[in-house]
C-alpha cells in the first residue's frame, strides 16, 4: 500500500502556508525549460494550472474534451466566488471564511487546507480583476458583494449570474495569452484513456483523438488531473453531457487513492424531473435564496390539489403557506447550507407536501420580496435566472398571478434537489500530489478542502486556489527533483502496454455486440444511485444497491451496443467508456457510504439522525477521511485506509443554524 | 401541460469535411412539449442505434445556454427562432407545432469546417483569442481589486460584452461569415476596462489580423449576426472595434 502522509507543515495553522512557501523547493528558470508537465482539464483549475505554469517556463501540454478550453463546465456557475475581503465591513475576515467552510463541510475537511484555501481567496480577486473580469460593481466604483448559504456575511463576487463564465474566461485568456507565447500546447477533443506510470511515478497518459479516433501518446516529468467530479453517475444532474469521472477512474485504478466518495452534494435549487426522456437538470443558482422564500402548504389538503393541477401556488394564501426553513432555522433561514436545504425539502415532500404532479417539489417565491424591493430591483438582481427558468418551464416568477386581500401574490418557481456538485474525489496532500507520485489532483476531482459539503460559491474559489496560487508552487518541490530526468521517450515499454490496455477495453466494448444503448444502461445506473445512493441512505437499501449495481455491470459487458467503428467520430463509444468508469465510481460510492456509519453533510444515514431529523455525525469513529484502495479488478471490493483528522484551530461541535 | 406532437425531421449528414453530405428523413412521433430540442435528438439517436444504425452527430454540453457547444441551424435560424435569445439547447418542442417540418443543419461557413454531421471546427474562434484577446496579467500579487475604480455603468457595459459565448451563430448567420461579432465583443469587453487599455490597439490589430487571416469575411452591416444572437450582443460593439483598429492603425 502507498503511504497516507497528508504533509501538513508545522507551525500554527495561520502559519503554515508561508512557512511552507518559505522553504519548498524551486526550480531555476533554465530547468524549467527542460521540464515538461501535462494538465488534463481546462475549468477553472486546469486553465489556470496550465497557464501559471507556462508563464513560469514549464512546458504545458493541456487537454480538453471539448472544442475549445471555454467549454469547460466551471463556465455554468451562476452565483458567485467567495473571498475574506470584508469590503462590506461585515466582520469577515480569512480565519471566518475558514470557520464558515470548515463548519460547512460538517467538520470533515482538513483544517490545513481549508485555511489555506481561505488565505488566497482575496489574491483570486485580485488576480482576476486585473484580467479583465467584470465583476458587479457599486455606483461608487467599488466591487459588489451578496449573501450566498451557511454565512452571515456578504463575501460572494459575482458577474451578474454568470460569474463561473467570466471566470473561466479569465482563465482561458491567462491560457489563450501562453497559447500565444508557446509555453502551452493545446489538445482539444482529445479524452485522457491512460496514466502511464514509469518506475512508480507519473509519466505520461495515453489519449484519445475524438476526431480521428486514433490513440496517441503523450510524456512529461509529471501530470495533473483538473477533470471535474462524478455527478453524472447519477444520470440526471446538474453538470454538462460530457462530465466524467474516467480520468479519475484511472488514476484509481493505477493506484491513486480515492476519499471520501460518499460526499456527493445535492443541491435544493433545481428545476424538478419532468419525464423520462429528460437528459439533464438544470440548477437555479443560490443567489435566489437571497431574496426567495421557499415553502409548501401548511394542509394536506392544497397540496393534493396543488398535485392533481386543480389549483396554482399563487391560490394559497399567506397563512396557509410553511416557510418551512424560517421554521426549522431561524437565525439562517433561507440561507442554510444546501445539504440541510436539500434534506429539508425532502422531508416535506416525503411528508406529502409536495407541490408538482410527481409530488417532488417546493416553491420558492419572490412575492414578498418584489412587493418590498419593487419589480425592476428584482429583475436587476434575478432577471436573467426568470428568463432562463421560463423557457424551461413556460412560467415567468416576476409576472403577478393575483392579488388576494390587497396582497400581490407572483408565480413561485418549483424547485427539488438534484445532484450537482461532489465533494470526494483523487486522495490528495497538502501539495495536492496524489498517492502516485507525480501524479497531482487539483479542483473538484480532488477531495480536499470542502469535507461533506460544500458551501455556495467556494467551488470557483477553490478550483482557482488550487489552479493560480498553489499548485504552482507546491508542484516545484516535486520538479526540483526531476530537473537531471531527461525528457521522456513514449517508445518506452510503459507506454505501449497503457496503450494496447485501452485498445484491448475498446475493441471488447465494440465486440459486444449486445442489444442495448449506452444511455439506456446510464439511466438505470441513474436510478439506483438515486435510489439507493441518493439523499437518504440505510444499510439495507446500500446493500441491495451494491448487489444492483454488479448486475448493471453484467448487463453492460453483454449486452451493450455501439454503432459504428473505431475510426473517426464515434459518440456511442465515447459515452461507453465513460459509463464503464461510473458504474466503478457508482460502486465506490456505495461502498463508502455503506462504512461511514454516520450521518455528516451530503452524506445522510437514515439510521444516523436525531430526533429534530438533523444529520448525526459520529465523531469517536468517523472522524477521518475515508481513503480507498483499488485492489486489481472492477469485481473486488476496494480495501479501506483511513488519513485521521487533526483539528487545531477550531473547535469540533455540532453543526447549529437554528440559533 | 404541454401537448405532444408530431413532425418530420430533415437532418444533415456529412462523413467528414469532403464528403459532399445529405439530409436524412424520419417521422418523429408524439415528442412532449416540454422536451428540449436537444432531448427530442436523443430521442432520434436511440431510435437509430435501436436499429442498429449510427448515431446522429451534434455538438452539445452544459444543455443551460452558456456553454456555447450547441450549434444547430434550424429551419434557416442559428439555434432556431425563439422570442428572445436562447442556444439551441434552450429551444423547447412547445415551440413547433403538429405536423412541421423541422430541418437541421450545421453551421455553413467558410470558417467552421464540418467534423462530421452538424458537428463543425470553431478553433479558428480560440486562435483569433490567442492573437491578443486578453490582458496580459502575470499571476501573482497584482493590485488590490479595489484599488482600480471603475464605474457601474462601465463594468455593466463590460459585461454585457463579455457575455458572449462563442458559438458561433453568428458567423453562421452572416451572408459575409464574418466573425466581426464575435471579435467586437472581446475588444468592446477589454477596452471599455481601465485594465485593458494599455493593449488596446495592440489587441485590435492582432485580433483582426488573425480573423482575415482564417478567412472570416468583411462586415457590411446587414444585423444578421445581432438578430440571432443567444447573448443578445449589439452591433455597436462592431463600430467600437472599428474606431478601435482606425485609431490604433493612425498612430502606427
Amino acid at each position: 500500500m502507498a503511504t497516507l502522509d497528508s504533509k501538513i507543515p508545522a507551525g500554527p495553522v495561520a502559519e503554515k502556508w508561508t512557512n511552507y512557501k518559505a522553504h519548498q523547493k524551486l526550480v531555476n528558470p533554465a530547468n524549467k525549460r527542460r521540464l515538461d508537465v501535462i494538465v488534463v482539464g481546462t475549468g477553472l483549475a486546469g486553465a489556470s494550472a496550465a497557464a501559471s505554469l507556462g508563464e513560469m517556463g514549464f512546458r504545458v501540454f493541456n487537454f480538453c474534451i471539448q472544442d475549445s478550453p471555454r467549454r469547460a463546465h466551471s463556465i455554468a456557475a451562476q452565483g458567485g466566488i467567495n473571498a475574506a475581503k470584508n469590503y462590506q465591513n461585515d466582520g469577515d475576515s480569512v480565519y471566518r471564511l475558514f470557520y464558515d467552510t470548515v463548519k460547512g463541510g460538517d467538520y470533515r475537511a482538513r483544517e490545513a487546507n481549508v485555511y489555506r484555501l481561505a488565505e488566497v481567496s482575496n489574491s483570486i480577486i485580485d488576480q482576476c480583476v486585473a484580467q479583465g473580469v467584470p465583476f458587479a460593481r457599486e455606483y461608487g466604483g467599488m466591487l459588489a458583494n451578496r449573501s450566498f448559504g451557511g454565512a452571515q456575511v456578504s463575501r460572494t463576487f459575482y458577474a451578474k449570474g454568470q460569474t463561473g463564465q467570466q471566470l473561466l474566461l479569465g482563465a482561458y485568456s491567462a491560457l489563450s495569452c501562453q497559447v500565444n507565447a508557446g509555453t502551452v500546447k493545446l489538445y482539444t477533443r482529445y479524452e485522457m484513456m491512460d496514466l502511464v506510470i514509469v518506475d512508480g511515478r507519473a509519466r505520461g497518459i495515453i489519449a484519445r483523438n475524438l476526431v480521428t479516433g486514433k490513440l496517441e501518446r503523450f510524456a512529461a516529468h509529471a501530470v495533473v488531473i483538473a477533470t471535474g467530479g462524478y455527478g453524472n453517475a447519477y444520470f440526471l444532474s446538474t453538470n454538462a453531457m460530457g462530465c466524467n469521472c474516467s480520468a479519475a477512474m484511472q488514476c484509481y485504478r493505477k493506484g491513486a487513492y480515492f476519499a471520501n466518495p460518499a460526499y456527493v452534494q445535492i443541491h435544493p435549487t433545481c428545476i424538478p424531473v419532468h419525464g423520462d426522456k429528460q437528459s439533464k437538470l438544470t440548477l437555479m443558482s443560490e443567489s435566489l435564496r437571497n431574496d426567495g422564500r421557499i415553502w409548501v402548504p401548511k394542509k394536506k389538503e392544497d397540496a393534493l390539489k396543488l398535485q392533481k393541477g386543480e389549483i396554482q401556488g399563487s391560490d394559497i394564501p399567506e397563512e396557509d403557506r410553511d416557510y418551512y426553513l424560517e421554521r426549522r432555522y431561524p437565525a439562517f433561514g433561507n440561507l442554510v447550507p444546501r445539504d440541510v436545504a436539500s434534506r429539508a425539502a425532502k422531508e416535506r415532500c416525503d411528508a406529502g407536501m409536495g407541490v408538482n404532479n410527481t409530488g417532488l417539489a417546493v416553491f420558492l417565491d419572490f412575492s414578498e420580496s418584489i412587493n418590498r424591493l419593487g419589480i425592476d430591483i428584482v429583475l436587476q438582481r434575478y432577471g436573467n435566472l426568470f428568463d432562463m427558468y421560463e423557457e424551461i418551464t413556460d412560467v415567468n416568477p416576476g409576472e403577478l398571478a393575483k392579488e388576494i386581500n390587497g396582497v400581490k401574490y407572483y408565480h413561485p418557481m418549483m424547485i427539488y434537489p438534484a445532484i450537482h456538485y461532489t465533494m470526494g474525489g483523487i486522495w490528495v496532500d497538502y501539495e495536492l500530489q496524489t498517492t502516485v507520485k507525480g501524479l497531482f489532483a487539483i479542483g473538484e476531482c480532488n477531495f480536499s478542502d470542502h469535507g461533506a459539503n460544500r458551501l455556495g460559491a467556494s467551488a470557483l474559489m477553490q478550483g482557482l486556489a488550487d489552479g493560480y496560487f498553489v499548485l504552482p508552487y507546491t508542484i516545484q518541490n516535486y520538479l526540483a527533483d526531476q530537473i537531471t530526468v531527461p525528457r521522456f521517450s513514449t517508445e518506452l515499454p510503459e507506454f505501449a502496454e497503457a496503450e494496447k490496455n485501452v485498445q484491448d477495453l475498446i475493441n471488447r466494448l465494440m465486440n459486444i455486440k449486445g442489444k442495448k444503448s449506452v444511455d439506456s444502461i446510464h439511466k438505470e445506473l441513474g436510478h439506483v444511485m438515486w435510489e439507493y445512493v441518493g439523499m437518504g441512505r440505510t444499510e439495507e437499501g446500500l446493500k441491495i444497491g451494491l448487489q444492483k449495481l454488479k448486475e448493471i455491470r453484467k448487463d453492460f459487458e453483454n449486452n451493450l451496443f455501439i454503432p459504428g467503428t473505431t475510426e473517426g467520430v464515434n459518440i456511442e463509444l465515447e459515452k461507453a467508456l465513460r459509463l464503464n468508469d461510473f458504474i466503478t465510481m457508482g460502486e465506490l460510492i456505495a461502498y463508502d457510504a455503506l462504512n461511514r456509519n454516520e450521518s455528516c453533510g451530503g452524506h445522510f444515514r437514515e439510521e444516523y439522525q436525531t430526533e429534530e431529523g438533523e444529520a448525526k455525525r459520529d465523531d469517536e469513529n468517523f472522524f477521518y477521511v475515508a481513503c480507498w484502495e483499488y485492489q486489481g479488478s472492477d469485481d473486488k471490493a476496494p480495501v479501506l485506509y483511513k488519513e485521521p483528522l487533526v483539528y487545531e484551530a477550531i473547535k469540533v461541535q455540532t453543526r447549529n443554524y437554528k440559533s | 401541460m404541454d401537448k405532444n406532437i408530431s413532425f418530420k425531421l430533415r437532418y444533415w449528414r456529412q462523413n467528414g469535411p469532403k464528403d459532399k453530405g445529405h439530409f436524412d428523413e424520419r417521422e418523429m412521433k408524439d415528442i412532449p412539449g416540454d422536451t428540449s430540442f436537444l432531448e427530442m435528438l436523443d430521442i432520434l439517436n436511440e431510435e437509430l442505434v435501436s436499429e442498429g444504425k449510427e448515431p446522429f452527430v451534434f455538438d452539445h454540453d452544459c444543455r443551460e445556454g452558456i456553454c456555447g457547444m450547441c450549434s444547430l441551424y434550424i429551419n434557416g435560424t442559428p439555434h432556431g427562432k425563439t422570442e428572445r435569445g436562447a442556444t439551441t439547447c434552450q429551444l423547447y418542442m412547445r415551440k413547433f407545432k403538429d405536423g412541421d417540418t423541422i430541418t437541421v443543419e450545421p453551421w455553413r461557413s467558410a470558417g467552421f469546417p464540418v467534423i462530421k454531421d452538424c458537428m463543425v471546427d470553431r478553433t479558428a474562434f480560440d486562435k483569433i483569442i490567442q492573437a491578443g484577446g486578453y490582458v496580459t496579467a502575470r499571476t501573482g500579487q497584482p493590485q488590490d481589486a479595489n484599488a482600480i475604480l471603475i464605474p457601474k455603468q462601465d463594468a455593466d457595459e463590460a459585461m454585457d460584452c463579455a457575455s458572449c459565448i462563442g458559438c458561433g451563430a453568428c458567423v453562421a448567420a452572416c451572408k459575409n461569415g464574418s466573425a466581426m461579432l464575435f471579435v467586437s465583443s472581446k475588444v468592446s469587453q477589454l477596452a471599455l476596462l481601465p485594465q485593458g487599455r494599455p493593449e488596446a490597439a495592440r489587441r485590435a490589430k492582432a485580433m483582426v489580423a488573425k480573423m482575415d487571416e482564417l478567412g472570416f469575411g468583411n462586415c457590411t452591416n446587414t444585423r444578421a449576426c445581432e438578430a440571432v444572437c443567444p447573448k443578445c450582443e449589439s452591433i455597436a460593439n462592431i463600430a467600437r472595434l472599428n474606431r478601435e483598429f482606425i485609431a490604433a492603425k493612425l498612430n502606427d
